[in-house]
């Protein structure tokens, strides 16, 4: 204990003065401004310089940049498709309609007259009827398969009666019942709550969404790694420079520079590249997507990146390609020194 | 200047490089270092350039410890230091004037001050005129004159050669330890690896001996 103090109390006048000379080698070189001015130059040497490399080997970028870009737009590729869907679904939220399909003996009168009871009770907001006839040529004219029904003799389609019910949404329990009573009712073969299927499309988009998640974080390791290992190779290649440079007194922070721009570089135009490849998909499907959505009468319309979302994607790649470096220059850089 | 008190460093593989040095350079002295291959002078120039750290000892540079000191410090530490090479260690990519103003452009100098304090170092060692061109294009000894305008633009108060003239004829080596007693006589602090014997004994500078990883002569 005593003889820690007194190591200390002996150590302590150098330590002190060791930071007091850094302080004087820091201040070295002009003034303030003189100074700033310097630092902004070095960034922006490191800047575009970096640049300058990438462009020097055209094949090389070109190659790295191509993978990246298209790892970049899967991932976006999944993300909007996600979106689409999502969109799919919010149309049809408000329809909470119940379809009562009704039995084959029961006639277009009686089929009228149950319409009419049940649009006598509270509950229910809206009642339409499809008879047999309208529901064919609706089928026809949608389905595509008009010559096909055309073939059949006797009209296989069930009269439909759609009952909107009032303030549906919250009371799931009431809602039930409802169905319930419904499906209890001689006239009625088959009820079905179409907030059913809605709610497991739902389902089935959380599971595509998570999917996508999954698969998106899969992809951006690979970028990370990709653009990791670039770096790594490039620091070989430019070991030389790093290692006389670390002779001369740079700091790890001017060390890494130009290589990180270097990273940055990279992710930035994988992004942009990304963004085109993703837009350019998007617009060879539109007018299938659009047309699809006409046959459905569907006011479905394909999204494309928003504004944000393209800020989003190219910044996510940019940061990916900076931390991609980063991580490669903390455990190499130390490892780097002259023979 | 640069103090060594019973300095060791073991490598696991080797063992014992260096054993128990001590040594003291005082300010604008100018020094030999020498002793037969493996005698551990690249490893003592190694400690000296904190790009190792003593197994054992102290060293202490203008009173800093260097094998106390934080990773983060040991460029600043670097940046008294001017380091010249048998090999020049120069960027072939680069030229005259970038490879010199390098220490500066590290250091944060201006743009005004490195082109004013580059062209005093290339005309120290009258090197005017070559700025613009690449070190592949020079002969040897110029290349070796660009490397010493490299460790002496930043004003270090210490230089350190490591066998400086090991590629070049006894005319041009005569030339550059001219130069450096140029510097000495400023006040600045040289060591010089070296086992170029007639070098050694034509000057009359203190001789630093290395045998077995111990220092034999001082």
């Amino acid at each position: 204990m005593k003889r820690n103090l007194k190591n200390r109390i002996r150590k302590d006048p150098p330590a002190k003065q060791v930071r007091q000379d850094i302080r004087q080698t820091k201040t070295a070189g002009g003034n303030f401004f003189d100074k700033l001015n310097a630092y902004r130059d070095l960034h922006a040497h490191a800047l575009f310089s970096s640049l300058g490399r990438l462009v020097a080997s055209p094949f090389t970028s070109i190659m790295t940049i191509a993978v990246l870009a298209i790892a970049i737009s899967l991932a976006s590729g999944f993300y909007i498709l996600v979106e689409n869907l999502q969109q799919l679904t919010g149309n049809l939220e408000t329809s909470n309609r119940i379809s009562l399909f009704l039995r084959d003996d029961v006639s277009d009168a009686h089929a009228n007259k149950l319409a009419e009871t049940i649009r006598q009770n509270a509950n229910i907001q809206e009642v339409e009827l499809i008879t047999r006839e309208q529901a064919l040529a609706e089928f026809k004219t949608y389905s595509g398969f008009g010559a096909a029904i055309n073939a059949v003799e006797k009209n296989p389609l069930p009269i439909v009666i759609q009952v909107l019910p009032k303030n549906t949404l919250e009371d799931k329990q009431g809602l039930e019942t409802l169905l319930k009573s419904f499906q209890q009712s001689p006239e009625v073969d088959f009820a079905q709550m179409d907030l059913k299927w809605i709610e497991r499309l739902q389902s089935i988009i959380e599971v595509a969404r998570l999917f996508a998640t999954l698969l998106n974080l899969m992809l951006g390791a690979a970028v990370l790694f990709v653009i990791g290992n670039i770096i790594r190779l490039e620091l070989h290649t430019r070991r030389d420079e790093v290692v006389i440079a670390k002779l001369v007194g740079a700091t790890n922070s001017f060390i890494q520079r130009p290589f990180l721009y270097t990273g940055f570089w990279i992710g930035f135009i994988s992004g942009v590249s990304a963004w085109f490849v993703v837009t350019a998909m998007m617009l060879i499907l539109r007018q299938s997507v659009e047309k699809l959505s006409g046959l459905y009468e569907g006011g479905f319309h394909l999204l494309f990146l928003s504004f944000t979302e393209t800020l989003a994607l190219i910044g996510i790649s940019s940061a990916l390609g900076v931390l991609g470096s980063w991580v490669v220059l903390m455990c190499q850089l130390q490892r780097t020194k002259p023979e | 200047m640069i103090k060594f008190v019973n300095v060791s460093k073991r490598y696991p593989e080797t063992g014992d490089v260096l054993r128990n040095v001590s040594f003291h350079l005082q300010r604008g002295e100018i020094a030999f270092l020498t002793g037969h291959s493996g005698a551990g002078k690249s490893t003592l120039l190694r400690l000296i350039a904190a790009m190792e750290r003593c197994s054992r000892g102290q060293i202490l540079l203008d009173g800093q410890d260097l094998s106390h000191a934080k990773e983060n410090q040991l460029p600043f530490i670097r940046r008294k230091m001017g380091f010249i090479y048998q090999d020049y260690k120069l960027l072939q990519d680069r030229t005259v004037f970038d490879n010199v103003a390098l220490p500066l452009v590290i250091a944060g100098f201006g743009h005004h001050e490195i082109v004013r304090r580059v062209r005093a170092a290339l005309d120290k060692v009258s090197l005017t005129g070559k700025e613009k061109k690449y070190p592949l294009a020079l002969s040897g000894g110029e290349q070796q004159r660009v490397g010493i305008a490299r460790a002496v633009v930043n004003k270090p108060p210490m230089i350190i050669a490591d066998e400086p003239t090991g590629n070049l004829d006894p005319q041009l080596s005569k030339e550059i330890m001219f130069l450096f007693g140029q510097f000495q006589q400023v006040g600045v602090t040289v060591l010089i690896a070296s086992h170029d014997i007639s070098l050694i004994t034509q000057l009359n500078y203190r001789v630093l001996k290395l045998d077995h990883g111990q220092l034999v002569s001082s």
